[in-house]
């Protein structure tokens, strides 16, 4: 058994690392044939190289079943850097996971040839590299789904932020059209945005327009009265507008109501509101002729 | 008399909304009133937020009913959650453990037309709302 010795695979590695090298990158390119608008292939024969330049000091230390150990942290650090990379690239995960399992076929060429001659060692290393970069491959997947969920959960945050515009009617009046359910990753999102316009505009006036919102549960109006309980005390008043007959008539029943904020059916009804609060008048010129 | 049914996951927000959807899909099938249709997914979005957020989540069961005529629709949302020892007391308006208004409970239940709950401490909680068209 060699488990207990030192494995052969970094030395032949080393020995043969050119044509290895070569074979790797051409199973690269073939796994990867139909996406070659992702990454070139010189791009792609460096980060081979620079990982063959990681992978063989961290096999000469002999932990070659366990990729927890220190020594492979430079190896891990290299894939994580790879696996993100991808995801952001689009890549998908077995695209990504190519990257270690197409090393299989060079290596093994390389183990073969170089122990044929006892098939018992040879064996026992073919199961060392085998099991070794499926866990790397393991490892690069991980990292890539990871890296994945982190991106789709910038994008829901982005998401949020643009489909809660606040936007400036009149000076010194802010309106936040409402869309869907108002639940309380929204509501936070919708308080920020709008507690920073008024900051940045020093408004006294917020219109919040539930129009766009289909129910309007306890869930709902309690986020609702938050966010207007936040504008008050930074000074500014906020009217509700958009409630329609059906969402009216079932609050009813329901029993919540929006306490003392002023309601208003329309944004046209709280614009106008909003314009007598501020002291503001529309005028209907007198047509000259 | 059920024509048709569907039982639904209950156990995050988006399965909650995918029960007011569906049961909404069915009532603009079913020609109910526009009212109609805002006050069941009202109450079905109470029923279903305390049974994720108390129950700790469960199922929805979505009946289609026709008796005499009439075409209704029943939805049954269940929990294993610690149950309810006062229902009573729970379903006061106001009346919550949690953070809440403590309107969700009682307000579901004037939302529609027949409202049954059934709930036992350790035994989990099941409601059925039932509305006819
Ligand atoms: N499925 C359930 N399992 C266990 N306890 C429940 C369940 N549903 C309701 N309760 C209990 O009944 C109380 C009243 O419920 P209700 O929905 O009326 O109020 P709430 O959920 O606390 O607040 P709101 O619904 O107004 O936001 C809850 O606070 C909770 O203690
Ligand atoms: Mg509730």
């Amino acid at each position: 058994m060699i488990i207990d010795n030192i494995s052969r695979i970094a030395d032949i590695i080393t020995r043969h690392q050119e044509s290895i090298l070569n074979d790797w990158l051409h199973e690269q390119l073939v796994a990867l044939s139909a996406r070659q608008d992702l990454i070139s292939e010189s791009n792609l024969r460096l980060q081979s190289t620079e990982l063959l330049s990681l992978f063989v000091p961290a096999c000469n230390t002999g932990s070659l079943s366990d990729i927890t150990q220190p020594e492979w942290a430079f190896v891990l650090d290299f894939l994580n850097k790879i696996s993100s990379s991808r995801a952001i690239l689009g890549f998908s995960p077995s695209e990504t996971a190519t990257f270690i399992f197409s090393l299989k076929q060079p290596l093994f060429d390389c183990l073969r040839q170089e122990l044929n001659s006892d098939a018992e060692v040879l064996v026992d290393e073919l199961w060392i590299a085998t099991v070794l970069l499926d866990k790397l491959g393991l490892y690069t997947t991980e990292v890539f789904q990871k890296s994945r969920e982190e991106i789709i959960r910038r994008q829901q945050r982005d998401m949020l932020e643009l489909s809660t515009p606040v936007v400036k009617l009149w000076d010194g009046i802010l309106a936040v059209p409402l869309i869907g359910t108002l639940d309380s990753i929204r509501t936070q999102v919708v308080m920020e945005t709008l507690l920073q316009s008024i900051v940045d505009t020093g408004s006294h006036i917020a219109i919040l327009d539930i129009t766009g919102v289909p129910i309007v549960d306890t869930m709902i109006a309690q986020n609702l009265l938050k966010t207007v309980a936040a504008a008050r005390l930074m000074g500014s008043e906020c009217i509700i507008c958009g409630i329609r007959p059906q969402i009216a008539q079932t609050m009813v029943h329901l029993g919540v109501a929006f306490g003392d904020v002023v309601t208003k059916a329309t944004l046209s009804d709280a614009l106008a509101y909003a314009f007598r609060r501020i002291n503001r008048a529309v005028i209907q010129q007198v047509a000259h002729d | 008399m059920s024509v048709s049914s569907k039982v639904l996951p209950m156990r995050t927000e988006e399965d909650l909304m995918i029960v007011r959807q569906t049961v909404k899909a069915w009532m603009i099938e079913q020609e109910f009133s526009l009212l109609e249709q805002t006050k069941l997914v009202t109450a079905i979005s109470e029923i279903g937020r305390n049974a994720l957020v108390y129950g700790g989540g469960g199922s929805a069961l979505l009946e289609q009913l026709l008796e005499n005529c009439r075409v209704g629709i029943r939805v049954t949302i269940e929990d294993q959650g610690p149950g309810i020892a006062d229902i009573e007391q729970a379903l006061q308006d106001a009346y919550s453990t949690g953070n809440g208004l403590g309107f969700g409970l009682s307000g579901a239940k004037r939302l529609v037309m027949d409202f049954d709950i059934c709930s036992k401490p350790g035994q989990g909680t099941r409601i059925k709302m039932t509305v006819w068209n």
